[in-house]
């Protein structure tokens, strides 16, 4: 029985990773295509990369979807650890079903609503579009990504950590500074790195609440893609995915070791 | 309570251990009240309006099956619950509405609690650097409580690299280190295994000695309780059953609730024939009907039923009637043995189903019993040995 | 708790009035707009409330609310209807096959050996780390015309002319099920790594064989995370406006593209609005479903 599964689990992780990886690893080999036709395979080459770095309205959209992620996810994270910190350990207040129905919410709800009536939003208050407002709308979403990375760590929290740092004298707040945060730390820092990635990655809410002067990333690459494929933006792509890869696997290869030597000091202990 | 007697008890049997009682002393001021104390979530009734007096330099065990009531109790001390009704004082001093970080009592923590980020030294210094203590005196003080628990090796360990005594200890010293008024202990030997829990029991009862500190125990482990402490709470739905020290608890049980949950006891169903001072005479219907005669003062009247407890390893068996006494003997079949090594373990089927357990110490090495499987036997036990509840 | 320090409201009160303004009130506008008249005017609708104006400004606004909008895209003859059913049939086609591609590679990382089960977790997370965009273009090399699939099946003399998929539904339910199978996924994974191996060992002890078995056993007990996959996929896919727009034909109807349109090409707000308050309707079962089912998770914790 064991083996008969084992087969048909080897078959179907092969399937599903290559289907996940395939059309990236194509992506990545014909952003080296030398011809101009994506589909036509004729040598290798970086002209695209070159290209790349020439082309200064694509560099600006980068920059400007940097500084948007990096503030609107730091904000988001703040925001989005309060939000966890009351849903777990608040119990019952006033508007706790309101509370949770706007951190939930923003999961699931169509792009096309939230960039809608955020814009509505500040159309009605008058407020000049541009940075600031896609600013405050990846706030808003992106928080809700936090909380509930935040949350689940949270509610495996041992709660006499805490218990008893106030017994030996410590205040709460002091106590949530010195105890719990350290203890989270992993679960607010993936949260932060959930938030600049949603960040970076978001056109639809973007489209909706920039204004004049403030064009992102995925907005530039979006227009250009509309026009159809070019081995330029196979170099865009190619570039922001070594980024992402390259900080994922140092990340998990950083918690891995940590994972390691804990271990390994465990066995040591239990050991005498 | 048939208090003539439990007083008596207390005094004698209390001072084999070491002569301290101060709750026989009507001088002595406790330092620990709880008055009229409830406790409610929602619906659900944690503590009744309960009422508790603890001694200074007391180790006190509240004892009870999960549920009970007896953790809230220790938390409304420590400060984590606030009592929905009642009064409690430490020392005169009303601690209701004072957060936990204002009292001066420290918790050791079931699950040790030890902050996972923090080295050995780190930990047992929180507290300390909480009071805004100077670093030498803090260096000092740590140091202190290292030696005292043995871990001066291990101070710039993490939690994790400790093996579960080693954590337990790191626990204490932290938890011992501001020096508070109560230690609370919550079940505090819970993850050790049987032979450690053991030694730490009465390591725990040396550093109470030494240290002349008060010690609240929360325990659900009836021997551990036994062990340790002065004296020990009972509880039960929220109430206290019986508070005690522990040989009056295992030996003057004051309702069929405490004799059934500390020790293994046998209770039978009588009916009070006689009652004179020192002595009950009780009828019993099972075992073919029998005579029963307890010494002990109850208040109670003729024709009142009643529980006579014994407990198994005062039970004797023997093939022949009893020639030496007429009450408290009862006809029956040995049903089962059980063999534990130390002890055998008789179960005696008496006439009319009623099953009575005896325990046999086994003295010599076993070749053959001499009582053995369905042989008819007498069961019996001296007046002094059982015990008469009216509830 | 005993303590309560006078910054605790404060936990609450700042993150609830930041969505009450930036996610609630939003609603409320768009859902106030809805109800508004188009205007070539800056912005493109009226009435404006104006509260500086007072109260009597206030109720002759109201009193100019109108449905028109909402009849508008009620009605047979515009093709707001179709877009809204052939969204939902896109969504739930596309969560279907995101279930039957997504269950069994679940289920093989959850049987896994232990020591490998967290790389292939970040395997999972990684492609969704790496933006949206990207994934969907990189589908546009592969299934267009000329594109790397055609090639291939051409070079294997499949076929003698190139299939058309890019610009069809086809390409539109490829694109979901790629950008959308870590969310199935993960809670499929989380749910049926929970489980423990050895209820299988005891149903097949007690004479159960294992295909029996899976749907006795193992699929009952992955529900929850079956029923949170499904939602998380099928709710974001049925307002999905990237992938049909890139993907799709010109007749792809999506709710998505066809708001995109009407507030970006038409221009007009408040027809948008009033799609966005159906799409939102229609959304708002499965959206109260899907929080039930996260709240409890995280209650069961």
């Amino acid at each position: 029985m064991r083996k008969g599964l084992s087969w048909f689990n080897t078959t179907s992780i092969v399937l599903g990773f290559t289907f996940l990886y395939l059309p990236i690893v194509l992506l990545v080999i014909y952003s080296f295509n030398a011809s101009r036709l994506v589909t036509v395979w004729a040598g290798f080459s970086v002209e695209w990369y070159w290209k790349l770095f020439q082309n200064q309205q694509l560099l600006d959209a980068a920059w400007v979807t940097l500084r948007v992620a990096f503030l609107s996810a730091s904000v988001a994270t703040v925001l989005g650890t309060l939000a966890a910190i009351a849903l777990t350990r608040y119990g019952r207040f006033g508007g706790r079903m309101l509370f949770s129905g706007m951190v939930y919410a923003p999961l699931v709800m169509p792009e096309v609503i939230t960039g809608l009536s955020l814009l509505l939003l500040f159309v009605a208050v008058n407020f000049d579009r541009g940075f600031w407002t896609i600013t405050l709308a990846h706030i808003t979403f992106t928080m809700c990504f936090v909380s509930v990375v935040v949350q689940s760590r949270l509610v495996t929290f041992d709660r006499s950590l805490e218990e008893a740092a106030l017994d030996l004298g410590c205040r709460p707040m002091k106590t949530f500074f010195v105890v719990t945060l350290p203890i989270i730390l992993p679960a607010v820092v993936s949260g932060w790195m959930l938030a600049f990635t949603l960040s970076l990655d978001d056109l639809v809410i973007a489209s909706f609440t920039t204004g004049p002067g403030a064009t992102t990333l995925p907005m530039r690459i979006y227009s250009q893609v509309r026009l159809g494929v070019t081995p330029e933006i196979n170099a865009a792509c190619t570039i922001l995915i070594a980024i992402v890869t390259v900080v994922v696997v140092v990340a998990s290869i950083i918690t891995k070791r940590q994972e390691v030597e804990r271990q390994k000091a465990e066995r040591l202990a239990a050991a005498g | 309570m048939s208090t003539g007697v439990t007083e008596k008890t207390q005094t004698t049997i209390g001072g084999i251990r070491r002569k301290f009682a101060p709750w026989t002393d009507p001088a002595a001021v406790p330092l620990i009240r709880y008055e009229n104390v409830s406790k409610r979530f929602g619906e659900f009734v944690a503590v009744d309006n309960l009422s508790l007096d603890i001694y200074e330099r007391e180790f006190f065990a509240l004892l009870g099956p999960s549920g009970c009531g007896k953790t809230t109790l220790m938390r409304m001390l420590a400060g984590f619950e606030d009592p929905t009704e009642g009064r409690i004082t430490l020392a005169g001093q009303d601690l209701v509405g004072m957060p936990p970080y204002k009292r001066q009592t420290n918790m050791m923590f079931q699950s040790y609690a030890l902050f996972p980020h923090m080295s050995v030294w780190e930990n047992i210094a929180f507290g300390l650097k909480q009071d805004r203590m100077e670093k030498g005196a803090i260096d000092a003080r740590v140091d202190e409580m290292l030696k005292l628990v043995k871990l001066e090796k291990f101070a710039k360990r993490k939690p994790h690299q400790l093996s579960g005594g080693q954590r337990q200890r790191v626990a204490l010293a932290r938890s011992l280190a501001k020096a508070p008024k109560v230690l609370l202990l919550d079940e505090p030997l819970g993850a050790l295994d049987k032979k450690l829990r053991e030694e730490t029991q009465f390591e725990l009862m040396d550093l109470q000695m030494k240290l002349g500190m008060t010690f609240l125990i929360v325990t659900h482990d009836q021997e551990e309780a036994m062990t340790v402490a002065d004296r020990i709470a009972v509880m039960n739905h929220g109430k206290l059953v019986q508070v005690a020290p522990p040989a009056v608890i295992y030996e003057q049980p004051n309702s069929r609730y405490v004799a059934d949950f500390v020790g293994d006891v046998n209770i039978l169903e009588a009916k009070i024939e006689a009652v004179a001072p020192g002595n009950v005479s009780l009828y019993t219907s099972v075992g073919g009907g029998a005579k029963l005669s307890i010494a002990q003062n109850v208040e109670a009247k003729v024709g009142d039923s009643a529980f006579v407890a014994i407990r198994p390893e005062k039970v004797r068996v023997d093939l022949e009637p009893p020639a030496w006494q007429e009450a408290n003997c009862l006809r029956g079949e040995v049903w089962d043995i059980g063999y534990l090594g130390d002890l055998s373990i008789y179960h005696v089927e008496l006439e009319g189903g009623v099953r009575i357990k005896a325990a046999k110490p086994n003295l010599t090495r076993m070749v053959e019993r001499p009582i053995t499987w369905e042989d008819k036997v007498w069961v019996s036990w001296l007046p002094d040995s059982g015990v008469v509840l009216t509830s | 708790m005993a303590a309560k320090a006078p910054g605790r409201w404060m936990v609450v009160a700042v993150p609830y009035l930041w969505l009450l303004v930036l996610f609630l009130v939003p609603f409320l506008i768009v859902f106030k707009i809805s109800l508004s008249q188009d205007a070539i005017a800056q912005p493109p609708y009226e009435p404006v409330f104006d509260l500086a104006a007072g109260w009597d400004a206030f109720k002759e606004a109201f009193s100019q609310l109108s449905f028109e909008n909402y009849s508008y895209v009620l009605s047979w003859d515009n093709e707001f209807i179709e877009a809204y059913g052939s969204s939902l049939w896109i969504a739930g086609i596309s969560t279907l096959l995101l279930l039957i591609v997504g269950y069994p590679i679940a289920y093989g990382m959850a049987r896994a050996p232990k020591s490998i089960r967290p790389t292939l977790l970040m395997l999972v997370i990684l492609p969704f780390w790496t933006s949206f965009l990207i994934r969907v273009y990189a589908w546009i090399g592969i299934l267009s015309p000329e594109g790397l699939l055609n090639q291939l099946l051409f070079a294997l003399g499949l076929i003698d002319e190139p299939l058309q998929i890019l610009a069809t539904d086809t390409a539109v339910y490829i694109g979901i099920v790629y950008s959308y199978l870590p969310f199935m996924i993960l809670p499929l994974y989380s749910a049926l790594e929970k489980m423990d191996e050895t209820l299988l060992e005891a149903a097949a002890d007690l004479g159960c064989p294992p295909i029996a078995a899976f749907w006795k056993i193992t699929w009952p007990l992955s529900l929850p995370g079956v029923l949170a996959g499904c939602l998380l996929c099928f709710i974001p896919a049925v307002g999905e406006f990237v992938i049909p727009d890139l993907l799709g034909g010109s007749d792809t109807l999506m709710i998505g593209k066809v708001l995109w349109t009407e507030f970006s090409v038409n221009r007009s707000w408040t027809v948008s609005s009033a799609v966005a308050v159906l799409l939102l309707l229609v959304l708002v079962v499965p959206i109260v479903f899907y929080q039930n089912v996260q709240a409890k998770e995280m209650e069961g914790r």
